[in-house]
């Protein structure tokens, strides 16, 4: 009902656009290093947009995201590995079991309000990755690897790449479409309510802990299935690349730099990011410096333009928020 | 059981430093609501300026401790300027990102420069021996540091007049302002000794254990423990759940590998979050 509900608005077919857009770029003439660089894309857009249901509709930040994506990746490469499970079993199951955690983890952490959840999710990160270090099925600090036989279950070597890239895009699309159905549902304006004035909230009827709970448990689900195929395609996981502190501070300047609490600021935000950073990259002086001027341009952000690149556009073409939102 | 003793005694003297250190991030909270994400870095930062003033001038570690105060202090203040002025009274994601954007500038800095490997300062003090045990120096001359400038603390905000100003700051802002308090000069203060107390706290560590840029996030760590347990902005009672968390670590080290303890820790301060919602030592409002 929801879905067709929202098809008849203008922005269902903007992101339907992007994703056509992804999909077919690097298809024309077989660009693989166009394709390489659009799953990076993808991968920003997918955790940006699972994070915004709690940063930006939520108000509450989660510095441990990161958490969900290298679970994921754990749990879908032992599947894989360890069980013979087929990827395409291992990444839904993946993504219940981190979705189911995360519940678990929500309903107790979210009883705690504002400062002391952005704490606590510090330390999920900490336990988490001690956990992971010292757990023997997982490699522990050593991690996992998988044989190069797992990928004829997906056609051999050459074509595994394009299977896992469209997948990837087809997260990406669904992690659009979902925080855009989050957004306006009627959860999604409970959320809303939340980030701007959790007391009011609750005493109008907003069951904020569970919302909040649910809010974290729907941000972990595609996430986790990401991390699921970025490691099946590395095919090697280990706690560090996993739970990757740079990448999880990215994400959440991705999410600042577009504009939080919007759905196609943050896809636009991580694309802009995705580049400065592939440009940095190769920059030699630059790359040795990638956390400091991530933490400088999110302190830019948040001291001067706190709505992101959205906010300023909507200030400027306040109209255009009927289109984009 | 002697050897647990032993080691429930260090615990102890360790947790001194680990309560001067949430001192530091409890005093910010307290007074204007504002969690200092910077934390760890500040304690990075008095590790390294004990690294380089024991290396550089040859002299004995504890000479560092009034510079890397009075540098600290100045830090803080930059730090307020930059990064918490324009927050104080908003929401609190907002602070938390800026704080945390300066952490990331700093570790960053921190990274290119130094590199992440481990690095270590001699110190040379007779430890006292009991029995098979011997307790070292510098332990004991850590504890014994902290509770001697905690103590200093607590006269400085009972009675100086500058304290009582943060103290009057925290308790209320608005009041303060009216009774001629200049408030925005009073938050600037209250970071600068917020940031002074981790960097001596991390000058004290770095007498102790070997350390590395990234150390700072299990110091943090630890600080929000302790400071859930001790009461928000109450610096005292952050000095008690800091001995109190030594003793507990002290405890459980023979027990288990060293990787757990930091999730021991972590479990028990979302219990007690949940449990003790206003912390284990809650103190009145603005009781600081």
């Amino acid at each position: 009902m929801l879905l067709l509900r929202l098809a008849r608005r203008p922005f269902f077919w903007v992101i339907a656009l992007i994703v056509a857009v992804f999909a077919i770029a690097p298809l024309i003439g077989d660009n693989v290093d166009l394709r390489e660089s659009l799953v990076l894309d993808a991968l920003y857009i997918i955790l940006a947009s699972n994070l915004n249901i709690m940063l930006g509709y939520t108000g509450y930040i989660n510095f441990g995201s990161i958490v969900f994506f290298g679970l994921g990746g754990y749990i879908c490469l032992w599947l894989v590995s360890g069980l013979g499970l087929p990827l395409a079993v291992s990444l839904p199951i993946a993504g219940t079991c981190v979705s189911g955690l995360a519940l678990v983890f929500g309903l107790g952490i979210l009883r705690l309000r504002g400062h002391f959840f952005a704490l606590a999710t510090i330390g999920i990160i900490e336990g988490v990755q001690a956990f992971v270090q010292n757990f023997k099925p997982w490699g522990g600090s050593a991690g996992l690897y998988l044989s190069g036989g797992v990928l004829k279950q997906i056609g051999g070597p050459a074509n595994a790449l394009w299977v896992i890239y469209f997948l990837m895009i087809a997260v990406m699309g669904l992690s659009l479409y979902l925080s855009y159905a989050v957004k306006s549902s009627k959860f999604g304006l409970g959320l809303l309510a939340i980030g701007q004035n959790e007391d009011a909230a609750a005493v109008l009827g907003v069951p904020t802990p569970l919302y909040k709970a649910l809010a974290y448990c729907t941000s972990a689900f595609l996430p986790a299935i990401a991390g699921g195929l970025f490691f099946f395609k590395s095919a090697f996981i280990e706690p560090a690349s996993a739970f990757d502190l740079t990448l999880s501070t990215e994400v959440i300047v991705v999410v600042m730099l577009g504009g939080q609490g919007t759905v196609f600021g943050v896809a636009l935000g991580a694309l802009l990011y995705s580049e400065l950073r592939g440009y940095l990259l190769t920059t030699a002086t630059f790359s040795n410096f990638q956390l400091v001027i991530s933490g400088a341009l999110l302190l830019l952000i948040v001291l001067f333009f706190p709505g992101g690149l959205m906010g300023w556009i909507y200030s400027r073409f306040p109209r255009i928020q009927k289109v984009l939102e | 059981m002697l050897g647990v003793l032993a080691s429930v005694i260090d615990g102890v003297l360790v947790g001194f430093v680990y309560g001067l250190a949430a001192m530091g991030l409890t005093l910010i909270w307290g007074v204007m609501d504002v969690i200092n994400l910077t934390h760890g870095a500040m304690i990075v930062a008095g590790m390294f300026a004990l690294l380089l003033i024991v290396h550089a001038l040859g002299v004995s570690a504890y000479v560092a401790l009034v510079p890397v105060m009075i540098a600290g202090f100045g830090v803080g203040i930059a730090l307020y300027w930059i990064a918490i002025h324009r927050m104080v009274g908003q929401a609190p994601l907002m602070s938390l990102l800026s704080t945390f954007a300066v952490n990331l500038v700093l570790v960053g800095l921190g990274t290119a420069a130094l590199g992440t490997g481990l690095f270590n300062v001699d110190v040379h003090v007779p430890g006292i021996s009991m029995g098979r045990y011997t307790f070292p120096g510098a332990h004991i001359v850590a504890a014994i540091m902290a509770a001697v400038i905690a103590y200093g603390l607590y006269l400085f905000l009972g009675r100086t007049r500058i304290g009582k100003a943060v103290r009057a700051v925290a308790n209320n802002r608005e009041a303060a302002e009216l009774v001629g308090i200049p408030t925005t000069r009073v938050l600037a203060i209250s970071v600068g000794l917020g940031v002074a107390l981790a960097g001596v706290s991390g000058m004290l560590i770095g007498t102790l254990f070997p350390f590395t840029v990234l150390s700072g996030d299990a110091y943090t760590l630890k600080s929000f423990v302790v400071t859930v347990l001790g009461g928000f902005g109450n610096p005292l009672g952050a000095l008690f759940a800091g001995v109190a968390l030594g003793l507990l670590e002290g405890a459980v080290t023979p027990f288990v590998p060293v990787s757990w303890t930091l999730v021991i820790e972590f479990a028990l301060f979302v219990v007690v979050l949940i449990v003790f919602p206003g912390g284990l030592f809650a103190p009145r409002r603005g009781a600081l």
